[in-house]
């Protein structure tokens, strides 16, 4: 193990032993890309068989294989560890520490990810195949009438869980504990704030998932009734234990998108955020809030009147915190000297389209429009447009803002405007037509439909195939960054601000070793 | 390399891992707390239609002969479940608060012998808190040699605080097969999850 004043060890052990945030960060990062384009290819498949109606390319069991898997790779492997990546590279040079607070836990919490997806994906080829029950792996589907591989898949679930809430304890520690003199709370850079109350997020729900599962594990093999009828047990009890920390779950993928739109909009706008002490605020809010929501997942049931009244009325709620930050990012642009380089670009977009989710996230929340859009692509359209545009935006444009700190070299502009205009246009042409879909009736998670439904899906599957490729352009553009370019300053963006952007670009092994002075 | 130094020293790594550590054992406590707070508030607001346990009729129990309701009787199988499984009376109407019994017809058609239990649901819902059983046959799994046959009996009184707008209540019961289960599980399993279904 290298010592501080060293630069990293050579060879494969440097990644495998590593504790250097900046080596950890990139690895989660690399990680993360590799499991976007599996959960990708799973998506291609998806559009692909729903091209045209009928059955065309593969057998409804290994559809229902794809959509389950398309989920869980692109949420538990690509959006989560890429923001852990981000938080990684990111946070001790944004509070000027020079490491995370735990390192040693740091190199687990990312080498146990490896193994975990490499078992789910080998669950493909196992008898039964693999998980067919949706990402929300909802039981008795997923208990009862679940292939075999469902015990391999509630083995990854546990790991995927325990590396998140190592994690998160370690971005609470560092958070916490590792700041430079000066640096109050009220002073961190709002990408700080978020991940902050994203790691609490992620200690308080990751562990009823795992009791989820573990209840799931007890059913198939131990004999015991939790989501049984027969046994005393209720299916519907599994919809709230999961929802309980699902609900909170999409806000653990939104808000460091949030964080990092926080960042880049200022810089490009060469002003300071506007109501920072607003942001943090509606941050917490929205965390708060997220617990008390989750029924709205679940609406048809057939919960009472006023429980569906409370849930309706508290999901609406949120609309108020995130009509705040809206609010700000637009204020912050308003009379701003605005360049649009691609990390504001896709900044822009995420604030247009994010903010298009959001709403047809309102009309979701309202429980009686609900029984008819309940479980049609008009869901699918929702969440796709808070988690495309959302999540992987908000990944595109930090991937962008910071990879001149993390390489020292500025990326080809060009291809990146390319890169963004192909993925805003492929996206739109992808999700937007599910709305149409949706509000006619088509529901989720079938191989083939109603002839009626064609013509959208047909433009929707073109749209995907464009997104599809255009991210193998980002990993182009990426490798050739890495690989060399324009020599870029310590601070590439003359709005930037942020203790980061003042040590060098590429940014040394190891930053700030004696804290820096924050005013 | 050199552990980093909190700088502050306001406070140690330990205390804040300490901290979060118990909040990942106490929110993994409460997924599971979660299975009976669910039940308990299930009974209490008789949502989902799970109707209570045994009820203990009580002497001061007014029979509203000016009302009446149609109580009907519903019976299906769960999956796998083979027996012929139905209400002997299908609709009954009954005054609020007597006691009335009716009888379920099973008959194992199969040729080994079974175990069912039969789990209740009550439709409208906000009916449950009003429908009191005093005997049920699904309080008690039913086990049945391979042909036999029985009369199942359900001892109930609708509540005479029934709401005025409900004139009909629902009862279905579903049989399940417990054969397999009670092989696998035995006591053990049985115990972890009640079988307390009403």
């Amino acid at each position: 193990m290298g010592d501080h004043h060293h630069g990293p060890a050579k060879g494969l052990s440097r990644w495998l032993f590593t504790t250097n945030h900046k080596d950890i960060g990139t690895m989660y990062l690399w990680f993360s890309f590799a499991m976007f384009l599996l959960g990708g290819t799973f998506a291609m498949i998806i559009r692909a068989e729903l091209f045209q109606p009928g059955m065309q390319l593969v057998e409804p069991a290994f559809f229902n294989q794809m959509t389950t898997l398309h989920g869980l790779v692109m949420v538990f492997g690509a959006i989560m560890p890429s923001f852990v990546g981000l938080a990684n590279w990111l946070i001790p040079m944004m509070i000027g520490a020079p490491d995370m607070a735990l390192p040693r836990l740091n190199n687990w919490s990312f080498w146990i990810l490896p193994p975990a997806f490499l078992l789910l994906a080998s669950t493909l080829f196992m008898e039964g195949g693999a998980p067919a029950a949706g990402w929300t792996f909802y039981a008795p589907l997923s208990t009862t009438y679940a292939a075999p591989s469902v015990t391999i898949f509630i083995f990854c679930i546990h790991i995927l869980g325990l590396s998140s809430i190592m994690g998160s304890i370690n971005i609470i520690a560092t958070v916490m504990n590792m700041r430079a003199p000066g640096m109050s709370y009220m002073k961190m850079p709002l990408f700080v704030w978020t991940w902050l109350i994203t790691a609490f997020l992620l200690v308080a729900v990751m562990p009823v998932l795992a009791g989820a599962v573990t209840m799931m594990l007890m059913d198939v093999h131990f004999g015991t009734s939790f989501f049984s009828a027969a046994g005393g047990g209720d299916p519907v009890l599994f919809q709230h234990i999961f929802w309980f920390f699902g609900h909170p779950e999409v806000y653990i993928i939104i808000l460091p998108a949030f964080g990092v739109v926080s960042q880049i909009i200022p810089a490009f706008s060469r002003k300071p955020l506007f109501g920072y002490d607003s942001m943090v605020y509606a941050t917490a809010a929205i965390a708060f809030l997220s617990f008390i929501v989750w029924a709205h997942h679940m609406y048809t049931v057939g919960m009472p009147v006023a429980g569906e009244l409370f849930f309706m009325y508290a999901t609406m709620l949120i609309a108020v915190p995130t009509g705040v930050k809206v609010f700000n990012w637009v204020t912050t642009m308003f009379r701003g000297s605005l360049s649009f380089e691609a990390p504001m670009l896709f900044a822009v977009a995420f604030i247009i389209l994010f903010t298009i989710g959001g709403f047809s996230g309102l009309m979701l929340a309202i429980a009686p429009a609900d029984f008819q859009y309940h479980d049609t692509y008009f869901v699918v359209a929702h969440f796709h447009y808070v988690l495309v545009p959302g999540a992987i935006f908000g990944i595109f444009a930090s991937a962008y803002f910071w990879l001149p700190k993390w390489t020292g070299h500025m990326y080809d502009e060009t291809l990146a405007k390319t890169h963004f205009w192909l993925s805003f246009i492929g996206m739109n042409l992808a999700f937007f037509p599910m709305h149409f879909l949706g509000l006619a009736g088509m529901p989720r998670r079938i191989p083939d439909y109603a002839l009626q439904f064609a013509d959208f899906n047909m433009v929707s599957s073109i749209g995907a195939f464009m997104f599809g490729v255009s991210q193998l352009l980002f990993l182009f553009i990426v490798v050739k960054c890495v690989r060399g370019g324009e020599k870029a300053t310590a601070k590439p963006w003359d709005g930037a601000e942020g203790l980061e952007w003042t040590v060098p670009s590429p940014a040394p092994y190891h930053t700030f070793s004696t804290p820096p002075e924050v005013k | 390399m050199a552990e980093p130094q909190p700088q502050h020293g306001k406070r140690s790594n330990g205390r804040v891992i300490a901290w979060c550590m118990a909040g990942v054992v106490g929110m993994f406590a409460f997924g599971f707390a979660l299975v009976p707070l669910y039940d308990v508030f299930c009974e209490i607001t008789g949502i989902n239609g799970k109707t209570g346990g045994r009820y203990e009729a009580q002497v001061t129990n007014q029979v509203d002969a000016n009302r009446t309701v149609t109580v009907q009787f519903l019976a299906s199988n769960g999956p796998g479940m083979s027996w012929e499984f139905r209400p002997v009376t299908r609709s009954i109407k009954v005054h609020p608060g007597e006691p009335v019994t009716v009888n379920f017809y099973a008959e194992n058609g199969s040729d080994q012998a079974m175990i069912g239990q039969a789990v209740p649901s009550l439709s409208p819902a906000e009916g449950t808190l009003y429908f009191h059983k005093t005997e049920c046959f699904c309080f008690n799994q039913q086990p049945l040699e391979a042909g036999e046959s029985t009369e199942m009996p359900l001892v109930f009184i609708v509540d005479p605080e029934l709401p005025e707008h409900i004139t009909k209540l629902t009862l279905s019961y579903t049989l399940y097969d417990q054969s397999q289960k009670a092989e696998v599980s035995g006591a053990a399993g049985a115990a972890k999850t009640t079988n307390n279904n009403g």
